[in-house]
């Protein structure tokens, strides 16, 4: 039996959407407010969803803890609480929470063995999302 | 073709344990759940059904219909319950809540008529929901 598990962690973080390809005007009239020099700040909720048979012995697709483990180490510690400018992965990218939701889907397809990843998605406010599935066209 | 999904909550009582596993190995993998006297969560459920609009009544399922046989095969059987001890299917399996989201699948899938079930979520916090697409 396959099912699909999805966990929700949490994280702050601030972002400046600002691309050197641009002039001073099209970054204001492209980016608006998001383009405010000091940058700005989010609490994004983020939802991995995994998929996989349910294991008879556990009942589970994997172990939750492994999840958390592994998401707390590569996705958490990495972002919570910086300044995405300043990272690497956007030395060369505006860190719209489009590029972010890619990246932290990524950084899961690539380190997480215990499960499929399925799909990637980033709350940046309550009023928008972002999710990303690796070029998988998202049905569900 | 349309989906429709309806909501419902219900509460129980469960812990993670596996005979065939030493006492060792039932702590290290299912840590704090393996507390033999159960634990509890406030569950929600999701139904989704799907299927094409009744042009005479404008439904894709009556949702009376399907809210009876909701209360009937899942939440009179599930609410308020210790799964391991009172619900069938978990004498032998473990209620985690992938096998929860299949047992409700299992439960609902031979009762609806009209529509075709489509998904089962269920929520066991909010930070933790399985999806069941009744796939093999």
């Amino acid at each position: 039996m396959k099912a699909h598990l999805t966990r929700r962690y949490m994280f702050s973080a601030s972002h400046r959407l600002h691309s050197e390809a641009m002039s001073a005007e099209e970054n204001h009239s492209t980016y608006g407010k998001c383009n405010n020099p000091h940058g700005h700040g989010h609490n994004y909720a983020l939802e991995v969803t995994v998929s996989g048979p349910v294991d008879e012995h556990t009942g589970m697709i994997c172990n939750l803890v492994d999840l958390d483990n592994f998401v707390d180490r590569e996705i958490l510690e990495r972002f919570d609480h910086q300044n995405l400018n300043t990272l690497s992965e956007f030395s060369g990218e505006v860190p719209t929470t489009e590029n972010l939701c890619a990246s932290i889907y990524e950084i899961v397809q690539e380190g997480f063995r215990h499960a499929r990843l399925e799909k990637v998605r980033l709350e940046e406010t309550m009023m928008n999302s972002f999710e990303y599935a690796g070029g998988a066209e998202i049905w569900r | 073709m349309v989906y429709l999904t309806r909501k419902a909550e219900f509460s129980a009582s469960h812990y993670y344990h596996n005979p065939d596993f030493t006492p060792e190995e039932n702590r290290r993998i299912f840590g704090k759940c393996n507390n033999p006297n159960g634990h509890g969560h406030n569950y929600t459920l999701e139904v989704t059904v799907k299927g094409d609009v009744d042009p005479r009544s404008g439904f894709v399922v009556d949702l009376k219909q399907l809210k009876e046989i909701l209360n009937r095969e899942v939440l009179d059987a599930l609410d308020h319950r210790f799964l391991n001890k009172e619900v069938p299917e978990f004498f032998t399996r473990i209620p985690t809540t992938e096998n929860l989201a299949i047992a409700i699948w299992q439960r609902l899938a031979p009762k609806l008529k009209t529509a075709q079930l489509h998904r089962v979520r269920v929520y066991e916090t909010q930070d933790l929901f399985v999806d069941f697409y009744g796939e093999v």
